[in-house]
């Protein structure tokens, strides 16, 4: 739905408007020419989460990077609103500031910067209005990394910068619980961790999805097992061909893709 | 000084000066009757001022170098130089004596506060001359020695005659000559034997007049299992005039000695730095340069180590900043004159808005140097597409023992890395300045905490506004 329909719908009906926290119509994205997103609409309310399955190259990270606002992604035709405001007005750090989270497929590794700082300085920057002192910081810090199970020496090394996928994946998911985002896109945090720290990533992403509208890319149903999807969408080129609840998961582990290709549907 | 070059220094921190209030001031230009005068004035004995003149006179007839930045080199204009001005009456113990001004100007740059929170010892300089020194009455009592490099050729005639021009001769390059004929002020400083000085010593030099040249000439020995950090802070008013720094810093480890030598340069970019740093080690002694050259139009400088006995170690750690209109051609030499001696060099440049910055080094094995090691990392990081690094890695190794390491790497930000630190809510100038301090880290790391803060946000304020 769109903004502008505020204001003149009946005030139940606003209410939904604005609980919608990610609505996205008709979206066609190209990146270096090539069409990759090619028709894409998508509405999520604060409290689901949304699961989104798909072959490689589906065009799932290019989903969730253009979201985030990635300079490479062009936006040939359709809207994308963030709790009613249209993203394309907003740069990168604003959406974050906004409340937009990404955790990255491939994390990218800032040698020399130390982890504790990075967190505190984007905590700083996100959480501008209810931005914790130092104590409440570390406090905050402690539990969460209790809930990934990483101790304090992670604290101290180069974000990224010779970590282990596993390690990558964790630190995107103690970002997300400091940075406390309205809308968590997880882009395969699932992928590479073992069966421990894949209950530790679910814990965290679960212990905020009551009060964020959570994306969730993954290839496997394993996750899924841990965070309850209240939707599933399957993407094939560009397109969502089908959604359902958390049984269309185990569908596609079961049967893979082939039966939802638009042609053999 | 051109226009944008003017523009790239006008949010300079530290560019604002103070009226001129010179007791002495001598007329622009360089004869031998100025190398004279300046003896005279200070009173030295006749062996100084022999030095002097047949320094001055190594200079006249020394070509300048034709390597480095010729074009810039060649600009300077040295008959538009001061070569001696004094604004104070002498150097005193309490800043309650230095002139109002003076004292300002310090404050205004944070040392009296640090002095009094983390330091051994201060000596500043203004100008040409020392204006305040002090040293901890522990470390007095150690009989640490620490003084303007005047007073110690007063005070310590006997040991500065068998030390100065011992490891950089006058006649080692055109610069070191200059500094031998014209010198003033600098740090004296001696560590006995076994004395671990805890808390570094530092000497903050500020040029304040306009043409001004400032010669400081620093000596430091450090007694056998002795140990001091050392550091240097330079800074100087914004002029679209030229001003010339030429120092020439001496260190001696003796046996099992530790010297660390530390320098945050950030001249204004109307400054020349063209200086020699050399240091001698003896057995098992360590000799560290952790070197920093953010400001000056040309920098052209390349602490050196002697390593002269065996087990001596040398360790030097520089990074290099160039913004517009500057070049920072930096670098290390090190010598290996005897077995199982080790030295490590990592330098790291960042070059931004069409800066250029150079890393020249030497690493000399001496066929008797057996088993010695060599680590040679240079990373160079381009912020843009029209700022140059260039790498001239000289490695003359006469000894088939010698284990040598050597990488080099020039690499950009990408695209990647900013959006992913923008993703978490950081500008562009912000994550641009956080991947700036994670590069130069490495020895941001080695200064101490107050000093790599103060760093770490003078390059963040080198960001700001530079995008876009
Ligand atoms: N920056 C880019 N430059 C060129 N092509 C790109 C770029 N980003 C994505 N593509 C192309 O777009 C298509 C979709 O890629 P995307 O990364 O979105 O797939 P995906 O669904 O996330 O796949 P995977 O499951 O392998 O992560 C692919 O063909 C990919 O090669
Ligand atoms: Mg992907």
């Amino acid at each position: 739905m769109h903004s502008l329909m505020k204001g003149i719908l009946a005030p139940h009906l606003e209410n939904m408007l604005t609980s919608c926290v990610l609505s996205i119509s008709d979206l066609h994205v190209s990146v270096e020419g090539t069409v990759v997103i090619k028709g894409l609409s998508l509405e999520i309310q604060k409290g689901e989460v949304h699961a989104i399955m798909g072959r490689n190259g589906a065009g799932k990270s290019t989903l969730a990077n253009v979201l985030m606002g990635h300079p490479d992604y062009e936006i040939t035709q359709g809207s994308i609103h963030f709790n009613g405001t249209p993203l394309d007005e907003l740069e990168v750090f604003e959406r974050a500031r906004a409340g937009m989270f990404l955790s990255f497929q491939y994390p990218q590794a800032i040698p020399g910067v130390q982890v504790g700082t990075f967190l505190r300085k984007s905590v700083q920057a996100v959480r501008k209005d209810d931005c914790p002192n130092n104590r409440e910081l570390r406090d905050e810090m402690k539990a969460a990394m209790k809930i990934l199970g990483v101790d304090n020496s992670f604290l101290a090394r180069y974000v990224n910068d010779g970590f282990s996928g596993g390690e990558k994946k964790r630190l995107e998911i103690l970002q997300m619980l400091l940075l406390k985002p309205k809308l968590a896109m997880l882009d395969e945090t699932d992928s590479g961790l073992d069966i421990d720290a894949l209950r530790m990533v679910a814990d965290g992403i679960n212990s905020i999805s009551d009060d964020a509208a959570c994306l969730v890319i993954t290839h496997y149903q394993r996750l899924l097992d841990h965070v309850k999807p209240s939707h599933v969408h399957v993407m094939i080129d560009g397109r969502i061909v089908k959604e359902g609840g958390s049984e269309l998961a185990i569908q596609v582990e079961d049967k893979g893709y082939d039966w939802l290709e638009p042609t053999n549907a | 000084m051109s226009q944008d070059a003017r523009d790239a220094v006008g949010d300079y921190r530290y560019g604002f000066h103070d009226p001129e209030n010179a007791t002495i001031r001598f007329d622009f230009g360089l004869s031998e009757q100025v190398v004279r005068d300046i003896s005279e004035l200070k009173n030295e004995p006749q062996w100084m001022t022999d030095i002097r003149v047949k320094a001055f006179k190594h200079f006249i007839a020394r070509p300048m170098p034709d390597w480095g930045n010729s074009e810039m080199l060649n600009s300077i204009d040295f008959e538009k130089v001061c070569y001696y001005l004094k604004s104070s009456k002498g150097s005193e113990t309490d800043w309650e004596e230095v002139p109002e001004d003076i004292k300002n100007t310090f404050e205004r740059l944070g040392i009296p506060d640090a002095e009094q929170k983390w330091l051994g010892g201060v000596t500043a300089q203004y100008e040409s001359e020392v204006v305040y020194h002090s040293i901890r009455e522990d470390l007095e009592e150690q009989g640490v020695v620490f003084l303007d490099m005047d007073s110690g050729l007063r005070e310590y005639e006997d040991v500065v005659k068998q030390y100065f021009g011992s490891v950089v001769p006058y006649s080692d390059n055109k610069f070191s000559a200059l500094n031998t004929a014209v010198w003033s002020g600098g740090s004296f400083l001696i560590i006995p034997e076994g004395v671990h000085v805890e808390m570094p010593v530092q000497a903050y030099f500020r040029i304040n007049a306009k043409n001004m040249g400032q010669f400081e000439r620093t000596l430091i020995i450090a007694r056998p299992g002795s140990s001091v950090h050392y550091i240097e802070g330079c800074t100087a008013p914004t002029y679209s005039s030229d001003s010339l720094h030429s120092a020439v810093v001496e260190l001696i480890a003796e046996e099992g000695a530790h010297i660390r030598y530390s320098t945050v340069q950030n001249w204004s970019a109307n400054v020349y730095n063209l200086v020699t740093k050399r240091g001698v080690a003896y057995r098992n002694s360590t000799i560290e340069w952790v070197d920093g050259n953010i400001g000056s139009r040309l920098t052209m400088k390349y602490p050196a180590v002697i390593l002269k006995e065996e087990g001596a170690h040398a360790e030097v750690i520089s990074v290099a900043y160039s913004g517009e209109g500057q070049h920072q051609d930096a670098g290390s030499k090190v010598h290996h004159l005897a077995p199982n001696t080790s030295s490590r060099i990592l330098a790291k440049s960042i070059s931004k808005n069409g800066g250029r910055s150079s890393y020249r080094g030497l690493v000399k094995v001496s066929p008797k140097a057996h088993n010695c090691k060599v680590s040679v990392v240079c990373d160079a990081l381009l912020l843009d597409e029209d700022s140059r690094s260039d790498t001239y890695p000289t490695m003359e190794v006469s000894n088939q023992s010698c284990v040598v390491e050597h990488e080099a790497s020039v690499s950009k930000v990408s695209g990647e890395q900013l959006f992913y630190l923008m993703s978490r809510g950081h500008t562009e100038e912000e994550a641009m300045g956080m991947i700036i301090n994670g590069f130069f880290e490495p020895f941001t790391k080695e200064l101490p905490l107050e000093y790599a803060s103060e760093l770490n946000k003078l390059l963040e304020m080198e960001m700001e506004g530079s995008i876009g």
